[in-house]
């Protein structure tokens, strides 16, 4: 695949009956110990990738791009997967190496197998096509990047086991599987829950996918999130011992656990503890760390935020999977950017606290111990307090789960269903003495003795083999619905692909979302509703708030607004600035050589700004000085006549001014008075003046009356091909 | 939603035959407590299978989901889900000495029902 190239997705969906997984299971990320990247060293990073997008900030460390120990979860699923296939890969390029793919509405409660590809609502309709396109999509993108990517979804509902054969035939590396998922938040028949797990459990233990289990969702459900910790150890138990009897290994056992509460909880004080109890009580067990989303609002930067400080938590104790939640999450279901923000959010905080507990320790008396003790004392009340009431399902029957009092404090407020009712109640049969299923990874009783197989033969050998052994035996359906099909929502989207018309997009292509950002000088009330008459005065439509938030309660209001746009950008049609005209290295050192070159360097105006002008001047970072042109740097803060009249004492033939702060145009100014002083000398027409900065425009700085302007991204070789063209027009002059 | 127990935090005088067992012991009574709740599940799970399971194991043996899914209930019809469904199958693949597949097919014809049953000596 070339990178300068999209994904084709036609290309993906063609020959999809003829699709194989190269692999099954799960892949960890390998280890690189002492891992040496430009000039630091890394104590907890994996072996690097081979194309990635590195932090912004990378551009000043040689563009390094370490990655984190932890696998990184991005969840993708907009509804869309063809669309999705390409966020993935945006994901993957920004560190995700385990894309998770929520399943669409109702899902839980469809008593089967979906087919086809159908649209999705809040998720996406998982069924073996879809699935085989999204794997093999994902084997074009982990080739690029160089990484084993981890494909996961849920076995859950009243079809796990249907769902946990499609996932193992179709190589799924990981699936949540919890029946108290199904029992607490989808009201789906406990019993019926229970005995359905232990078979997709086995199945799943079949393909060594790694389950991750749902107990985080108590604390997204409970009314006082933090007071569930016990419990939630409880269902940890509960779910893990239950896998480990139907037959999965610890190893490809994962607890979904969540920092429980957040800021302005004292988040630390609180979580770290939970945390602490939790890894000691499930030492043999992997964890995922997820993120917390209970307190979620509509602020992007807040939810950063908390998530940052769950990745506190995560680097202070352990994870081996470290979740993401789109920041967006809070406002609409996830969007392009956002995913690739979380990623990069989680990257740069765990690579920022690297070896971070080579620096510090978790206390061993006072607080933080007592805390941790005292949670597990809890949870252990709990347990005891299930079994004397008869069991987990009299538990759930008297509202044990989810009550918003601290266990043993019980607020009477849990959820509650009964053991005879729910989706699916019913439905639970006695296998008979002479019950038999001759497949493959099937969990509990199996007379296969009566066809004259003994105990551990494979029943499937009665059949020649099912289809873990013989993938020809897989019955594939394409489409069931003629109308609600990917080919039909391609043809939709068919002028934005392979062409040159571009629409803007949040996740699905040509959406036409944009977002406006609008700071308003009045209150909230007012605010909003200027804002919506914006979008509509800016032909926005379908215009709605997703964010406001009070700057102070009169002075001024901020509100997001996003609108879908109604027209293509056709990219024939537009006339790019032109590229910088570089000289070779060899020919500037050639020039310089014969004609030696001075210059005086420094950051005009109020401004402390020095790392972009020294790029541009220092040998280590490539440059000018590489060339022999001395540079003269007078620092920062430089009035503009200081730097004017040491060209002239210099004699220099240049002056490079770096001016960063933009505010009211001050760095135009200031390009201005520079010229301005230069002419009032007398020297303007022998001395050349450069002006840079992040915020230039070179068009705009040419007309302050300065030679030449450089922005954002500029380097060493484009300034001095830029003073050797210059000072060859004037010695033609 | 039904009122439950309410109850205040009690949890010092409960935790009183806890206070004096160590970290190792109160992990172990964690999971010994964890293996009790656990047992009877999974025990269930042994003894019982339900039309998903039973549609998983159809799946396994060559059939589509729609297949599998319309043979389940014909099976919970005739009240041979006890048998499994993946057995009934095999049962009459072996009676007409044709393939799995094909039997599954012809069952699903409503052919070859009366053969099965009586095969298995179930009274309908």
């Amino acid at each position: 695949m070339n990178v300068n190239e999209k994904l084709d997705i036609q290309n993906i969906l063609k020959d999809l009956d003829q699709y194989e997984p190269r692999r099954r299971g799960w892949t960890w990320r390998i280890p690189e110990k002492n891992l040496v990247m430009g000039e630091n060293i890394y104590l907890d990073a994996s072996k690097p990738l081979q194309n990635s997008i590195p932090l912004p900030a990378a551009k000043y460390f040689d563009f390094i791009d370490p990655q984190p120990i932890q696998v990184i979860t991005s969840e993708i699923a907009s509804g869309r997967f063809e669309d999705d296939i390409r966020r993935m890969r945006m994901a993957a390029w920004h560190g995700a190496d385990h894309l998770m793919v929520i399943r669409t509405a109702g899902q839980s409660h469809f008593d089967g197998l979906i087919e086809g590809t159908p649209q999705g609502v809040g998720g996406v309709p998982i069924s073996r096509k879809q699935v085989r396109a999204q794997r093999k999509a994902l084997d074009l993108i982990e080739d690029e990047v160089g990484r084993p990517i981890n494909y996961h979804s849920y076995v859950s509902g009243v079809a796990g086991p249907d769902i946990a054969v499609m996932f193992a035939e179709e190589g799924v590396n990981g699936a949540h599987q919890d029946p108290q998922y199904n029992v607490l938040y989808r009201n789906i028949n406990m019993v019926r829950s229970f005995v359905d797990a232990a078979e997709s459990k086995q199945i799943m233990s079949w393909a060594n996918i790694l389950q991750i289990d749902g107990a985080h969702n108590a604390n997204a459900t409970a009314m006082v999130a933090w007071k569930v910790m016990p419990e939630l150890m409880v269902q940890h138990a509960i779910n893990s011992l239950f896998s480990v009897k139907a037959g999965i290994k610890k190893e490809n056992i994962a607890l979904s656990t969540v920092p429980p509460t957040a800021s302005p909880a004292p988040d630390i004080r609180i979580n770290l503890p939970y945390a602490k109890a939790l890894r000691d009580f499930f030492s043999d067990y992997k964890m995922r760390a997820q993120m917390n989303t209970k307190y979620m609002e509509s602020s992007t930067r807040e939810a950063t935020v908390t998530h940052v400080l769950n990745m506190m938590i995560s680097k202070l104790t352990s994870a081996d999977i470290q979740s993401t939640i789109t920041p967006d999450e809070g406002r609409n279901v996830p969007w392009h950017m956002y995913n690739v923000e979380a990623c990069d959010t989680a990257k740069q905080a765990l690579i920022g606290m690297d070896g971070l507990l080579e620096l510090v320790e978790l206390k061993e008396e006072g607080y933080l111990p007592e805390k941790v003790r005292e949670l597990k004392e809890r949870a252990v009340l709990f347990f005891e307090e299930l079994i004397s009431t008869g069991g987990y399902f009299e538990a759930v029957e008297k509202g044990f789960f989810i009550d918003s009092g601290i266990y043993p404090e019980r607020n009477g407020d849990g959820i509650s269903r009964k053991i005879d009712g729910g989706v699916g109640a019913n439905t639970v049969y006695a296998r008979d003495e002479d019950y038999m299923a001759p497949v493959t990874a099937h969990f509990g009783y199996n007379n296969i003795k009566q066809y004259g197989l003994c105990e551990g033969d494979n029943p499937s050998s009665l059949i020649g083999g099912c289809t873990f052994e013989d993938r020809s035996k897989i019955i594939y359906i394409d489409e069931l619905d003629e109308t609600d099909n990917v080919n039909v929502r391609m043809d939709e989207t068919k002028k934005y692909r392979n062409t040159k018309l571009v629409k803007p997009e949040v996740e699905w292509l040509g959406d036409g979302t944009v977002v406006i950002d609008i700071t308003l000088p009045t209150s909230i009330k007012y605010a909003e509703a200027a804002s919506l008459e914006i979008a509509k005065q800016m032909n926005l439509m379908e215009a709605e708030v997703i964010h406001k938030e009070v700057l102070h309660p009169a002075e001024a209001t901020r509100i997001q607004v996003k609108g879908k746009i109604n027209f293509d950008i056709d990219l024939e049609t537009l006339t790019l600035p032109k590229e910088p005209d570089i000289l070779s290295d060899k020919e500037i050192r050639d020039y310089i050589e014969e004609h030696p070159m001075t210059i005086i360097a420094g950051t005009v105006g109020e401004d402390e700004h020095s790392v972009g002008l020294r790029e541009i001047i220092d040998i280590k970072h490539g440059g000018i000085e590489k060339y022999g042109i001395k540079c003269i740097y007078l620092g920062t803060s430089v009035p503009i006549s200081k730097l004017v009249d040491a060209a002239i004492e210099a004699n220099a033939d240049a002056i490079l001014m770096s001016t960063i702060i933009s505010h009211d145009d001050v760095h135009y100014k200031n390009m201005k008075k520079t010229h301005d002083l230069a002419v009032e000398k007398g020297v303007r027409d022998r001395l050349i003046i450069i002006a840079g900065g992040t915020q230039v425009t070179p068009e705009l700085a040419k007309k302050q009356g300065v030679d030449a302007g450089f922005g954002r991204g500029t380097k060493g070789n484009h300034v001095a091909s830029f003073l050797v063209k210059r000072k060859e027009e004037m010695d033609d002059n | 939603m039904n009122k439950h127990l309410t109850r205040e935090d009690d949890f010092e005088q409960r935790r009183q035959h806890l206070k004096s067992l160590s970290e190792e012991e109160l992990k172990q009574r964690f999971w010994d407590l964890a293996d009790q709740a656990t047992k009877p599940l999974i025990d269930l799970a042994k003894q019982n299978t339900t039309p998903a399971i039973e549609r998983s194991v159809l799946l396994r043996m060559g059939f589509s989901s729609l297949e599998a899914n319309a043979l389940v209930q014909k099976i919970i019809g005739h009240q041979l889900i006890g048998k499994g469904a993946g057995h009934v199958v095999y049962r009459y693949s072996t009676l007409k000495k044709i393939s799995i597949r094909q039997a599954g097919l012809d069952l699903l014809q409503n052919h070859g029902w009366q053969e099965v049953i009586s095969s298995f000596e179930v009274k309908q």
